[in-house]
């Protein structure tokens, strides 16, 4: 008898090229699928186990899940971005152009990155909006709010030091008001407007400056929050269920206690 | 034997091998953590700065006829002939640092951005600018050309801050 592609796929999850890098081996087993997760570097960050109703289109949104997946769109368009772009004076514009017109695909990348990009924004907010109009930033997620307030930060300086790299009128304004209004910090504003430009005006060193943030610095950093925030979900209990909450599983309780001393009572 | 070290521990007001080691350590961690500070602001300063000369060369004055307001946009600089002398205004706005214009047909100098308004010697009309346009220093060269220095602001209105030829 032929064997089912499950079969087959079963067979390569017992080789031994297959269990030296997956230890969790064959099997569908709540405690193989279970090892499955919690031994893989990046799916560790989740819990093991999740209620199904929390995977509901309803629950989140998936508003986060979405976040991330613009997130990785930037990251996989923003590297290709970077093979034609020169973060200098005489080429920025040019190369800006030149992906827009002559490069194969550069029109599609660019575009895909500027989209996604205005869609990680706005995506972070309904996030936000949704965490909180369910409640789900209280306790014990306080700390994952301020990570996420964080993240939210983290998106606006990308998609800010972004803005400056097309080298166009309107970039460069945007910087100049946008720097200055660093400037209105008491004290230090001008000395941090001084620092993040690199000299007084907006030229070749702000430009090589929101260059390397953008590419380097903020994604890297935004990274590490987000393993954080992800992290998190799993050390405060999951996602957020009313149902499950601590305190509404202790109100329950004690209705319960209540409800079975009347009914003792009345049996008396 | 242990009453002993006691003792010696006693003398030594009461720090031990370990908790020497452990504060020698953490001091040279803080040095080196300072150190590097202080090393990562002073790389992220430049020291030399490739900018255009603050002192910029706006020509002979009779290219100014009375009573004109001439902008030199890659100076960021205003060139004013009025009836007391030439003086040069930064054209620079003060809220954001937008680049304004001269609007001849309401007789005012105009920002772009936010919608502020200044008069035609900096003062401001209205608008988010929290300060007048500042003027700055103008002066003859030997050769008779006006020269503009935008790193020095002058007194608006003085006499000295005019250039009568």
């Amino acid at each position: 008898m032929a064997k089912t592609i499950d079969q087959h796929f079963d067979d390569l999850r017992g080789t031994r090229v297959w269990r030296s890098i997956f230890r969790s081996g064959t099997g569908s087993s709540t405690l193989k699928r279970a090892l499955a997760i919690q031994q893989n570097v990046f799916l560790h960050l989740f819990s093991t186990k999740v209620r199904s109703r929390m995977l509901s289109f309803s629950a989140t949104w998936y508003l986060g899940t979405l976040t991330l997946g613009t997130f990785l769109i930037l990251v996989a368009t923003g590297i290709p971005l970077m093979f034609y772009y020169h973060p200098s004076v005489p080429q920025a514009y040019a190369d800006t152009k030149d992906l827009q017109f002559v490069v194969s695909s550069g029109l599609f990348l660019r575009n895909l990155h500027r989209w996604s990009a205005h869609a990680m924004v706005f995506l972070v907010f309904a996030h936000m909006f949704k965490v909180f109009y369910r409640g789900a930033y209280r306790a014990p997620r306080e700390f994952n709010w301020v990570i996420g307030v964080i993240l939210l930060l983290m998106t606006l300086l990308l998609s800010y030091t972004g803005y400056l790299l097309p080298w166009d009128q309107l970039a460069y304004w945007a910087i100049t008001v946008g720097s200055n209004i660093a400037s209105a910090v008491p004290v230090i504003g001008e000395k941090i407007h001084f620092l993040l430009l690199g000299g007084n005006a907006v030229n070749a060193n702000a430009l090589l400056r929101f260059y390397v943030l953008h590419c380097m610095i903020l994604p890297l950093a935004a990274m590490f929050f987000v393993a954080i925030h992800f992290w998190r979900i799993r050390k405060d209990g999951g996602l957020y269920s009313h149902d499950s909450e601590p305190a509404t599983v202790r109100a329950k309780a004690k209705t319960s206690v209540a409800t079975n001393a009347v009914t003792a009572k009345e049996a008396q | 034997m242990a009453d002993e070290t006691k003792t010696i521990g006693d003398l030594n007001n009461d720090v031990n091998r370990r908790q020497f080691f452990l504060t020698l350590g953490l001091g040279s961690l803080g040095i080196a953590t300072a150190g590097t500070a202080a090393f990562a602001y002073q790389y992220l300063d430049p020291n030399v700065l490739y900018e255009p000369s603050p002192v910029v060369n706006e020509g002979k004055p009779d290219r100014y006829p009375l009573g004109s307001v001439t902008i030199d946009v890659n100076s960021g600089i205003y060139i004013i002939h009025s009836d007391e002398g030439y003086f040069s205004l930064s054209a620079v706005c003060t809220h954001l640092g937008c680049m304004t214009a001269w609007k001849p047909e309401l007789n005012l100098i105009a920002c772009p951005c936010h919608g502020s308004k200044f008069e035609q010697n900096g003062k401001k009309i209205e608008g988010p600018a929290p300060k007048p346009l500042p003027w700055k220093r103008i002066w003859l060269n030997d050769d008779g050309d006006l020269l503009v220095d935008r790193s020095t602001d002058v007194p608006a209105l003085a006499r000295d801050s005019f250039v009568r030829v």
